[in-house]
């Protein structure tokens, strides 16, 4: 592809198990199966192959236990891949392998480049902080140290995400789900990460409130044109955000493309059934 | 003395194994300043929380040739501080002082002496509490992990609710630092006003807490931090207009007693380092 790259990642793999070596013969979307029938290992994630363009919005879907998570958590680098690599371009054009990072660089790099936002916000927020204090929490990291304009910037991150900046004092606990995918979403945001990462941000969500957080991230979308990673069950969620889509099954990429595409003329048998069951 | 010591005690009391276990542990801790180091605390004739860490690390590090002070609360003469010098004079035979700049090795608990310290010192601090985490994060070993990536974000969003709350930090003691621009380190267990003290010291300082098994030091001219706010910053406890009822000085850290009296009493604030007031006072009557 023309368009540089922002972040390509190399033939990751993660298992969780000791493997054996019919392993990878009894496992993936062929069988239709990621836990090894002989030894029991799970194969989450294998030779996954993938980039991501500065700017562009990727969709990753696939059924429940696909591997999609475990990708999503080696690209936040909370979690270490077996084998494999993940490039990032520095904004000065110098690439950087993530993969090599020791802990103490890897926490420094996701706290000043990455923002997440969890399916369940008790494990993107600490439920016993202010909301205020979850969201300052990313600029206090950023080495902010002015209560005051901390305060400023965390209101207007609070109006940005459509919530109330006079509730900035209150608890997580009396917010709702669809304004607390909002606090995670302003707290990924303070500070200005490249990378947002999304994880079934809308799962469980009522219909109208779905709506609602999936206009306020394409509407981030357009006016930061932030990078965004979009990992959900849902291909309704999908087709509203993402330009390209990932088709993962049993730890394996089966299928990648542009989203209407996919769901228009579905290549792979496991597409063509994810496309005809929920459309 | 000295018989007695050949015949009942090793010593220093310890063993020469556990000497050098700390003994290492402590150069440990001063390669890398503000880190705890676990390290195996040992039983002792006195029940752990009672300075049980700061004993050890006096006992490891201890010669025929030193001399020694011992402060609790300031003082030289509380309870704690009594038994502590007894059992090291017994089992070592060291000369002691309560004069600052006479000692080569200070241990106390709760406070710096007000008279500056110098490089040839060594004070050794009795630490109840050695995790500055554990506010945040009760649970030990994510707290180590927090450590080891230098994520603080948890203590600084608790300075920052308690601006929110109170409207100031309201931290009394055991204010936390960052030490060598690293780790976060809890000052436990001296005041507010001694924290400045440990910024760019000339002394080291070692900090031994016996219960929670851990050591760590602020080696010689080592920057020291206290959590702040540019709009909020550290503050110590001093407060303009206050002064030492006994030798008048007013740059000192101040407690306060009930004194009785025929009229039923009243509050009486003086220096909390007794030695330092009590020198102060000898030297106006001589000049008297």
């Amino acid at each position: 592809m023309s368009e540089q790259w922002l972040l390509r990642v190399e033939q990751l793999e993660k298992h969780f198990g000791p493997g054996c070596p019919v392993c990878r013969q009894l496992t993936g979307p062929t069988t239709g199966r990621s836990r090894c029938p002989r030894c029991g290992t799970v194969w989450a994630c294998v030779d996954v192959n993938l980039q991501l363009h500065a700017g562009e919005v990727l969709g990753i879907v696939g059924e429940s236990g696909s591997g999609k998570s475990t990708l999503l958590q080696m690209i936040y680098l909370a979690l270490r891949p077996d084998s494999g690599h993940i490039w990032y371009r520095e904004s000065d054009g110098q690439l950087r392998d993530l993969t090599t990072l020791n802990r103490y660089e890897a926490r420094l790099f996701q706290n000043t480049h990455l923002g997440i936002v969890y399916q369940r916000p008790e494990l993107g927020l600490n439920m016993r902080f202010s909301v205020g204090g979850n969201v300052a929490e990313k600029l206090l990291l950023a080495e902010w140290r002015h209560f005051g304009r901390i305060r400023v910037r965390t209101s207007e991150l609070m109006n940005k995400t459509e919530l109330l900046p006079e509730r900035i004092d209150d608890e997580p606990t009396t917010f709702s789900g669809g304004m607390l995918q909002r606090v995670q979403i302003a707290r990924a945001l303070a500070s200005h990460p490249t990378i947002l990462l999304l994880d079934e941000v809308t799962s469980g969500l009522d219909v109208s409130v779905q709506a609602r957080v999936l206009d306020l991230l394409r509407r981030i979308q357009w006016t930061d044109r932030i990078t965004m990673l979009l990992v959900s069950h849902d291909l309704g969620v999908v087709r509203q955000l993402a330009r390209r889509t990932i088709v993962m099954k049993n730890g394996h990429i089966v299928e990648a493309g542009l989203t209407d595409q996919i769901l228009e003329d579905p290549q792979h048998p496991y597409t063509q059934l994810l496309v005809s069951s929920v459309l | 003395m000295t018989e007695l010591t050949d015949q009942l005690y090793h010593f220093a009391l310890l063993d020469e194994d556990a000497q050098r276990e700390i003994r290492r542990k402590l150069l440990k801790a001063v390669a890398i300043p503000g880190h705890l180091v676990p390290f195996a605390s040992r039983d002792m004739p006195i029940a752990r929380g009672w300075g049980t860490g700061g004993l050890q690390i006096t006992l490891s590090l201890i010669t025929p040739e030193d001399t020694l002070k011992v402060i609790d609360q300031g003082d030289d003469e509380s309870v704690n501080a009594v038994n502590l010098r007894r059992l090291i004079t017994r089992t070592t035979g060291v000369a002691t002082t309560t004069d600052t700049t006479a000692a080569t090795i200070i241990q106390t608990r709760h406070r710096i002496p007000e008279e500056p310290m110098r490089a040839d010192q060594i004070l050794v601090l009795q630490v109840p509490m050695a995790d500055p985490l554990r506010w945040v994060e009760p649970n030990i070993e994510r707290a180590t992990i927090m450590h080891s990536e230098a994520d603080y974000g948890k203590m600084w969003v608790y300075m920052y609710e308690s601006i929110v709350r109170a409207g100031d930090l309201r931290i009394a003691s055991q204010y936390p630092v960052i030490v060598n621009r690293r780790y976060m380190m809890d000052t436990t267990p001296i005041p507010r006003w001694d924290v400045p003290k440990l910024h760019m010291a000339e002394t080291l300082y070692l900090f031994g807490a016996g219960r929670e098994k851990r050591i760590y030091a602020v080696p010689p001219y080592t920057a020291v931090e206290p959590l702040q706010f540019e709009d909020y910053p550290f503050r110590t406890e001093y407060r303009p207009g206050q002064r030492c009822a006994r030798c008048g000085a007013e740059n000192t850290f101040l407690t306060s007693h009930f004194v009785a009296d025929a009229h039923g009493g009243r509050w009486e604030t003086t220096c909390s380092d007794v030695s330092y007031c009590t020198k102060r006072c000898a030297a106006t009557e001589t000049t008297a």
